[in-house]
């Protein structure tokens, strides 16, 4: 029997503020343990929790960039656990009433375009951090608790690993375009869960799903749901019944684990929390975010293959991050060759950026450097050799395009004169490679503008010294 | 309805351990207790919008601007077991 597979993604993303979700402590992870608490954070009696308008406007932004609904009013809600990560005893989240609905993201994967929808993205708090392996007892740091989060949940309309993985890259690049999230997965910044089943092909019901988690990268996401994918179709194909499981990913032995079955499932008892009133949103509010979204990943991908005309593949590179696109953009207006400068970006920018680790706008040659350096490519007056050259130590040294090239004696000759006589005289050295030429051996034309551009210690002009050879040898 | 073992599903949520007599006690006072509260299910509520509070004010909100934290020998004051800065809790790993 043929199946399919059924994915869904819950993400959470945590907002970039400069306080928490509900006091004013700074949401700092690496500091000394409990140095960013209060009374509000512990949960102590008395405390009550306000929330920050921030945290609202982002994941209004989060949300009209995906298409949602933004509700005029939701409601926050305690998810009760008992775990010593929270120490109010609950989670404040929201339940059935979250601030945006329906929204949805086209994708693709495979050569294939998936729309997928988005259930809702609601707020909540992030928890505390426990050490369980430094101690005889479980150590308890209280600085991540109330960290604001949004939680995006999809539909279960995603098909594969890769499919997933096409997802969550573009959800990040959202993410950072809005500016919002830092998207480390690593550092847990952003999180991902899934939900994963399959059912014979043209069933329309879902089968028993199983959850995944503690997937940190995002190579992780895919390959834990390639193994899961594969792991119920071999259970489907020897009869064995699916059961309702949680799995953690093992990234060490490419396999999933199983932490906890369904059966013990929390229950999570919410209740709509009553320290907190409904979250009220008007039509300003949600109009004065629109006014302030930055042009997203995919209007700008189609701007630069219809203003610029680079291909498709370069318009994806250039826009993969909004630093890209902007360093991009702000080169152009230094040398108006989107061509070549799309090249440049896409190969020395990011080639050196990534090399640093660092962001392009952070590298020495800014926009304005690398589009002089490529003024002088386009005028013919440097070789591409030469500007890389050139480019290398403008990085290295801090310095403009002009001073590196003025020192280094990087000019390209282009001098018909000049090249004229370097022409000449490397003829007049060969005289047995020129009767061979003049027999017919007519490779031997590399042989020469070889030798000339050797003499002009490679800063001849290609082009030039191709003309002047072919033109001095043709009369013979 | 409130029984025994809803009462125990609760205790155990809450990691707390009731003697026979306890959960019996609070199964009978926990069934009072909703009983009368469920005198409300009478009211006809088939035209009124779900309301999770009745004060009339909105949610008061904050600007994005930090406050000072708790000093840590504060913040750590009232743990039963403090150790390098951390609260020390009995070892619990969620499997």
């Amino acid at each position: 029997m043929e199946f399919e597979t059924v994915i869904g993604l819950e993400i959470h993303a945590e907002l970039l503020t400069a306080t928490k979700i509900f006091c004013g402590c700074a949401p700092k992870f690496g500091d000394a343990p409990n140095s960013h608490g209060c009374p509000v954070c512990l949960g102590l009696p008395g405390s009550l929790p306000v929330l920050n308008r921030r945290v609202v406007d982002m994941a209004i932004r989060m949300g009209l960039a995906v298409g949602c609904e933004i509700s005029h009013n939701s409601v926050f809600a305690r998810k009760n656990y008992f775990y010593p990560d929270l120490p109010k005893g609950y989670q404040i989240s929201q339940y059935d009433m979250p601030l945006c609905t329906n929204g949805a993201i086209d994708i693709e994967a495979e050569g294939a375009k998936r729309n997928v929808r988005i259930n809702r993205i609601h707020l909540e708090e992030d928890a505390g951090k426990l050490i369980h392996d430094q101690d005889a007892d479980s150590l308890f740091d209280v600085n991540r608790c109330g960290t604001p989060l949004i939680e995006i949940v999809t539909e279960p309309d995603l098909r594969s690993g890769q499919e997933a993985y096409a997802y969550l890259t573009a959800i990040k690049q959202i993410l950072e375009y809005l500016g919002i999230c830092d998207c480390n997965m690593e550092e847990g910044s952003l999180r991902c869960d899934a939900n994963i089943s399959i059912r014979p092909k043209g069933e329309t019901k879902l089968g028993t799903k199983t959850e995944l988690k503690n997937m940190n990268t995002f190579r992780g996401v895919e390959k834990a749901l390639a193994y899961e994918a594969l792991r119920q179709r071999d259970a489907a194909a020897s009869g064995e019944a699916i059961v309702q499981q949680t799995f953690r990913w093992d990234p060490d032995r490419n396999r999933t684990v199983v932490m906890r079955s369904k059966e013990e499932a929390h229950d999570y008892r919410y209740f709509p929390d009553p320290d907190l009133l409904p979250l009220v949103v008007d039509d300003a509010w949600i109009r004065r975010a629109a006014e302030t979204m930055p042009e997203l990943p995919a209007r700008k991908r189609a701007r630069f293959i219809a203003d610029f005309g680079v291909t498709p593949y370069m318009a994806d590179v250039l826009t993969l991050e909004a630093a890209i696109a902007k360093y991009f953009e702000e080169t152009l207006a230094f040398c108006k060759d989107a061509k070549l400068v799309a090249n440049w970006v896409m190969g020395e920018v990011l080639r050196f950026a990534k090399e640093k680790k660092i962001s392009v706008a952070s590298l020495s040659v800014t926009p304005r450097r690398l589009g002089a350096l490529l003024g002088l490519v386009a005028e013919g007056a440097l070789s591409a050799n030469a500007a890389k050259r050139a480019f290398d130590i403008m990085e290295m040294q801090d310095k403009d395009a002009a001073a590196v090239v003025a020192e280094e004696g990087l000019t390209q000759i282009s001098d018909t004169g000049e090249l004229s006589k370097i022409v000449k005289d490397v003829v007049a050295k060969n005289p047995k490679e020129v009767q061979r030429y003049k027999a017919g051996e007519t490779k031997l034309m590399g042989f020469f503008v070889g030798q000339v551009m050797k003499a002009t210690g490679g800063k001849g002009n290609p082009r030039e010294i191709n003309k002047l050879v072919s033109e001095l040898l043709g009369q013979g | 309805m409130i029984d025994k073992k809803i009462v125990q599903h609760i205790a155990d949520l809450s990691r707390l351990s009731l003697s026979d007599e306890e959960t019996e006690e609070f199964a009978h006072q926990l069934a009072s207790i909703l009983g009368y509260v469920e005198q409300l299910d009478k009211v006809d509520t088939s035209n009124v919008e779900p309301t999770a509070l009745v004060a009339p004010a909105r949610d008061p909100l904050r600007q994005d601007e930090p406050t000072p934290s708790l000093p840590p020998d504060k913040l750590l004051q009232n743990g039963p077991k403090v150790k390098n800065g951390y609260f020390a809790v009995p070892k619990v790993i969620n499997q």
